[in-house]
């Protein structure tokens, strides 16, 4: 095999459909917005930071900001909280079931984003199935629709599976040997867990937290149908900027910011998972 | 054992909680009534209108040949890639290449699709090509999603096959050619498959991507069902939910029933 051949193809698509329109979104961001086609000057004709001086001046944007990181940040914990019994649990199963049980973790994720966080407002909505099953014991309502609980509940859903497969494939792979032997030596079922596969499965807790956390960041989708008009989250901010208001410039710029953020969390993930 | 049954609980429960959603869905498509949580009988009224739906009809047709072809060209290249990441070592530029398909894999879609817009529009700026926004340039734009998720299942289904196999064909005198197509080849068709799948579910459900990079006439099923959705939720896209559910089961049902067969 020519590595040539491969190589080739693959790296001129990386570069121009992976790095050449970063490069170009980030030349944006330093343009300003003008009526016409394309809508903003020249693209590095004469660079001007203005974008980034309204994106630390004005509170709105520093608040979209932190409004995200706690949306990705607990739908992270919580995605972990319910996915790793569940891939653990998976993972001891009889080796015959494991692959149906994974099967089953898929299967929602294949009906479809949208409808799915459709289901959601089914339940979570006033009078919907949530209220209705807590009237019968004589509770509710809760009133969670377009709250940041029924954001945070819909990224969880949608994302769950991102954090059950890295962890499964890691924690199958585990030797229970270890366990046994831990065991053995006198450690109560909390102390094996806590030594042996805790840690033995933290590449894939590292490679679930970044699968949830990263693009949970941007989420444009849940926040806009879930999350009510509060919720001015990051991507809901870019989606204004680029479609409500045409400022192309400034929406490069937030992207330009959200993509230097996120490229810590990028970077930690691909170490300690890699 | 206590812990295994603390564990299975778990398991019911994180079920129970992707499922609940799903069940009632379904059968709040079948509630003649438009008051969704109260069941009042059984109905067909939601599919009969999904059924003269022309719009979302024509937008589900339009997404499935973008699928198809998109999902085609990116498990063709990610393989390739795949390849690269698992078998060619340490090569020149491997960080730069694995951080690149890495990026593609994680990176919010709004990012994603804001860039991969501009470079459309600065490419016809420059070259003329591609001629404004269109099928074409959805299509271009989930090849260039879709082939970092099939790349990172090629990889890690060579990862775990090892090259022993390969090393026995060339001991036996196959050039690494030879090699590859008779033996890497077989041992990835299944992994190419569910690569193809998987971009093939990535292309039908995106919406944020396709709403940047495309253009009037171009209306994915997603962004058909998303602007419905900003009016209210309608029985008739639980309807839609409800078929689109019934034939991923059947098709995956039927696959897994296939390979335990053969296994």
């Amino acid at each position: 095999m020519n590595r040539f051949w491969v190589l080739v193809p693959v790296w001129a698509w990386l570069l121009l459909f992976v790095a050449a329109p970063v490069v170009i979104v980030a030349a944006l961001s330093f343009s300003a917005s003008v009526p016409g086609v394309p809508p903003y000057t020249p693209l590095l004709h004469n660079p001007d930071p203005a974008n980034y001086a309204v994106l630390v001046a004005d509170f709105y944007y520093g608040s979209a900001a932190l409004q995200s990181f706690i949306l990705a940040l607990s739908a992270s914990v919580l995605c972990l909280l319910i996915g790793y019994p569940m891939a653990l649990a998976i993972a001891r199963a009889p080796e015959r079931w494991r692959s149906l049980l994974l099967l089953l973790v898929m299967l929602p994720f294949w009906t479809g984003f949208l409808l799915r966080v459709t289901a959601w407002i089914g339940l979570l909505r006033d009078g919907g199935w949530l209220d209705a099953a807590l009237a019968l014991v004589g509770a509710g309502p809760l009133h969670l629709l377009y709250t940041r609980w029924a954001m945070a509940i819909g990224v969880t859903y949608a994302y769950l599976p991102f954090m059950i497969l890295p962890l499964y494939a890691r924690l199958s792979k585990r030797d229970p040997a270890l366990e046994e032997a831990a065991a053995d030596l006198g450690a109560g079922p909390w102390t094996v867990f806590r030594t042996v596969v805790w840690p033995l499965s933290w590449p894939g807790v590292v490679a679930g937290l970044a699968l949830v956390f990263i693009p949970a960041m941007g989420e444009y989708v849940i926040p806009e149908l879930l999350g009510g008009p509060g919720a001015q989250t990051l991507g809901r901010a870019l989606w204004n900027e680029f479609f409500a208001n045409r400022d192309w410039p400034m929406a490069a710029a937030l992207a330009t910011a959200l993509l230097a953020a996120l490229l810590a969390p990028l970077l930690w993930s691909q170490r300690r998972a890699g | 054992m206590k812990r295994g049954l603390g564990l299975n609980a778990a398991l019911v429960a994180g079920y129970a909680f992707l499922y609940v959603p799903v069940v009632l869905l379904v059968a709040t498509s079948f509630n003649p009534s438009r008051l969704t949580t109260v069941l009042t009988g059984f109905s067909w009224r939601w599919y009969v209108a999904l059924w003269a739906n022309d719009k979302l009809i024509e937008a589900a047709l339009l997404s499935l040949r973008i699928a198809v072809v998109s999902a085609t060209a990116a498990a063709a290249l990610g393989t390739l890639a795949g390849l690269a990441l698992a078998r060619f070592g340490r090569f020149a530029g491997r960080p730069v290449f694995a951080g690149l398909v890495a990026a593609r894999l994680v990176l919010p879609d709004v990012l994603v699709g804001l860039s991969l817009l501009l470079l459309f529009v600065q490419m016809e700026d420059w070259f003329g090509w591609p001629d404004g926004r269109s099928a074409l340039t959805i299509t271009l734009a989930h090849i260039s999603v879709s082939l970092a998720y099939v790349a990172v299942v090629i990889e890690a289904r060579l990862a775990d096959a090892g090259t022993e196999l390969e090393q026995a064909a060339m001991d036996l005198g196959a050039s690494p050619f030879a090699a590859f197509r008779l033996v890497t080849l077989p041992l990835l068709a299944p992994a190419v498959v569910s690569g193809w799948l998987l971009a093939f579910t990535l292309s039908l459900d995106d919406l944020v991507v396709a709403t940047f990079v495309s253009g009037p006439g171009a209306s994915t099923l997603p962004m058909v069902v998303f602007s419905a959705l900003r009016l209210g939720v309608t029985p008739e896209l639980n309807a839609l939910a409800t078929v689109i559910l019934v034939v991923v089961s059947v098709a995956l049902g039927g696959a897994w029933a296939l390979q335990r067969r053969r296994a």
